[in-house]
């Protein structure tokens, strides 16, 4: 297993620039996750890590050894890709011992490492099954023992899991996750999902035409977004913003709407006056008849143990968060309070997150 | 605006029996969504109501007046397809207008366009009236699929999984839009689609059905809350409802003939543990971000809960389980209402 360091790594396309001066290590058994918007350069960054594409500028090391020109088969790294391909007339332990037949391995060394497989997969019981015969499931489980069983020094996957509905996405991610719990094989995974990413990953870089916008743990990525950019890609129903315009002085700790005022954490820097965004994440919102922030309900949907209800204010439009015991009438006038210690502020202009007590570091992992 | 009933249909397509013995009301303004995974005879039920397909038993009456042996275009219904289907060479405008265009109706043309241009105003696509329907983005174009069914003013409006080919942004923007539009006309809806989310965000009243059965027919809090088997119990919430077998947990005061104890993430508090009561395993933490998903070990079984990610839980630590008010089901997976104890 390996520990993978990118160095001011670009890519460039004739005129448009994929990758800029990309910075990160992945730590040896740790899984990463590159997230961002289709365009914004996170599967370019992989394919070059695999060696499919070559950079335009910088570096690559793969446990210390600069591969940044070698040639993809000499890397030993696993790719998977979207579309799961098994090879249909083979039977499942032929299609997982595939890659080790074409490394001309021993066919009882490669038995045995085929059966190792599979009870990792807890599929050794379908070994004999024709691939057709398989659930969704299995398929997916059988085509990632495909990659495993080489036991290379990293895995790269490219949305793997992107073509599978909802729930059962769900399931595969768990699965995807204890796989790596039981092999620490270091795994670079390649998403749009911010769900699959919050769920699965150690760190995660959240990418953004080309540049790497935010790189953390994931409560911290969620807790504290270095840009409106971040806010918004991660969380369900994402972050809130509520545009006003103001001047801020450092040490102010409550912001002034047009009609309201609202305590924030201590600020960190002056500002000259320009447009702002308070950020606000939807389960950091009650409703309070007294609270200055007014608002009237655009819609309330239920969800079983919470709700989600959108209120049009002056500052634009809000989700909140809300127990479902909650009553709430559409069309009806309410006051809102928000958890003063979480709220985050933004330069409406840059997107860039404003230095305040919770957010020390606004920037970068 | 209608109240539409289905009385004791069937349909079976050779061996297949796509719908059994189906009966239930929508009323006049109501939003009934049908909900069940694909092959449940959600489908088939819409083309039933239109009068693309018959009954082999049963009848189906709209307003009062029987339609059973009715043709299609008698029946004063506007459907709504997953994939739009627009004229790819008309404008936005005259995608609109077309449904109103049919010899049959003569409507004149200055009401046509005062129809076109109310509906364009409440789907927010009046400033694409005169874009090429091609010249959309998704959302658009199902907003001007579903306008066409909307420029009619139709009895009722039947939609199949209008929203599924959207992306998750759009769906949930589209969700709330088209709640809003049918509480603003009154409008009676019956809508089918395999997503919950859909179901209980928007459904006056939700039909789980399932094999060609309706399950059960409440409101969505009524489904959610009060489920008569475990199959319902299971279609609704995130993340899934638990079963525990009643054996495992016999420090639970439960009915007599319970089999199975349905556990959402609301009838499950952890806590740290004095070794006392129930103690389940921390066995993994996935992050939502505003919520943790925590994958509970207790006696073999897993069960995933809901809990604050800024609770201080690790893999692998000793938690006590408190259950408040879970749901009991009998060995045939009937809801077994909880004795006073």
């Amino acid at each position: 297993m390996a520990q993978i360091r990118v160095e001011n790594l670009h890519k460039s396309f004739d005129q448009f620039t994929a990758v800029e001066d990309s910075n990160f290590t992945i730590e040896n058994g740790s899984f990463f996750a590159l997230l961002g918007p289709s365009g914004c350069g996170k599967t370019t960054t992989l394919r070059m890590i695999a060696g499919l594409e070559l950079p335009t500028d910088g570096r690559i090391l793969l446990d210390g050894e600069d591969v940044t020109f070698q040639r993809a088969a000499e890397r030993d790294i696993a790719f998977v890709f979207q579309l799961f391909a098994l090879y249909p007339h083979m039977n499942v332990e032929q299609n997982i011992g595939f890659p080790l037949k074409c490394q001309g391995m021993k066919r009882r060394q490669a038995r045995e490492r085929v059966f190792e497989t599979a009870r990792l997969l807890r599929i050794e019981h379908l070994l004999r099954s024709k691939t057709s015969k398989l659930s969704g499931g299995d398929r997916q489980r059988v085509a990632l023992g495909r990659a495993i069983v080489r036991r290379p020094k990293a895995f790269l996957m490219d949305e793997p899991l992107g073509a599978l509905d909802a729930e059962f996405r769900a399931l595969m991610c768990g699965e995807l996750r204890e796989l790596h719990d039981r092999i620490s094989a270091t795994t670079v995974y390649v998403t749009h999902d911010q769900h699959e990413a919050m769920a699965m990953a150690d760190r995660i870089a959240v990418m953004n035409a080309g540049r790497i916008e935010q790189l953390g743990v994931p409560q911290e990525i969620y807790d504290r977004p270095a840009s409106m950019f971040v806010a918004d890609f991660i969380g369900s129903p994402p972050m809130n913003f509520l545009h006003f315009e103001a001047g801020l002085a450092a040490g102010d700790r409550v912001i002034k709407f047009p009609n309201a005022s609202v305590a924030i954490p201590e600020i960190g820097e002056a500002r000259a006056p320009g447009p702002l965004a308070l950020g606000v994440r939807p389960e950091h919102i009650r409703f309070a008849d007294a609270a200055p922030v007014r608002g009237r309900v655009f819609g309330a949907e239920y969800l079983g143990t919470t709700q989600i209800v959108t209120v049009d204010t002056e500052q634009g439009q809000v989700k909140a968060r809300l127990p479902s015991s909650l009553p709430v009438q559409v069309g009806e006038m309410v006051g809102l309070t928000f958890r003063s210690d979480a709220l985050s502020l933004f330069d409406a202009q840059t997107g860039a997150a404003i230095r305040t007590a919770r957010h020390r570091s606004a920037g970068h992992g | 605006m209608a109240n539409v009933a289905l009385r004791q249909v069937s349909k079976r397509f050779g061996l297949i029996e796509a719908v059994r013995d189906l009966s239930f009301a929508i009323n006049d303004g109501e939003f009934v969504v049908l909900l069940g995974p694909s092959g449940a005879g959600k489908t088939t039920t819409l083309r039933l109501v239109t009068g693309l397909e018959r009954p082999d038993a049963g009848s189906i009456s709209i307003d009062g007046r029987d339609v059973t042996q009715d043709p299609p275009g008698t029946r004063d219904i506007a459907f709504v397809f997953q994939q739009y289907s627009l004229y790819p060479h008309l404008s936005v405008y005259d995608n609109l207008a077309f449904p109103l265009r049919s010899p049959a109706r003569r409507v004149p043309e200055a009401a046509i366009r005062k129809r076109v241009e109310q509906t364009a105003e409440l789907l927010h696509i009046a400033g694409k009236l005169g874009n090429k329907a091609t010249r959309l983005s998704g959302g658009e174009m199902q907003r001007v699929a579903i306008g066409r069914a909307l420029v009619r003013d139709p009895s009722i409006y039947l939609m199949d999984e209008p929203l599924s080919s959207l992306d998750a942004k759009l769906r949930a923007e589209l969700r709330l839009e088209l709640k809003r539009i049918q509480v603003e006309l009154g409008a009676t809806i019956l809508y089918v689609t395999h997503d919950q989310v859909e179901a209980m965000t928007m459904a006056s009243r939700i039909g789980v059905i399932k094999d060609g059965e309706l399950l059960q027919l409440g409101t969505p809090r009524e489904i959610y809350e009060n489920p008569n088997s475990r199959y319902v119990a299971s279609r609704l919430g995130t993340p899934q409802i638990n079963f525990l077998p009643a054996g495992l947990i016999p420090e639970i005061a439960m009915p007599p003939a319970t089999d199975v104890v349905g556990i959402r993430t609301e009838h499950l508090q952890i806590a740290a543990t004095d070794g006392g009561g129930i103690v389940g395993r921390v066995h993994r933490i996935e992050h939502l971000g505003d919520q943790n998903h925590v994958h509970l070990e207790y006696r073999g079984q897993t069960l995933i809960t809901l809990a604050d990610p800024h609770q201080p839980l690790q893999a692998s630590q000793a938690v006590g389980l408190k259950l408040i008010d879970p749901l009991f089901f009998d060995a045939a997976g009937r809801r077994i209402a909880a004795t006073v104890h």
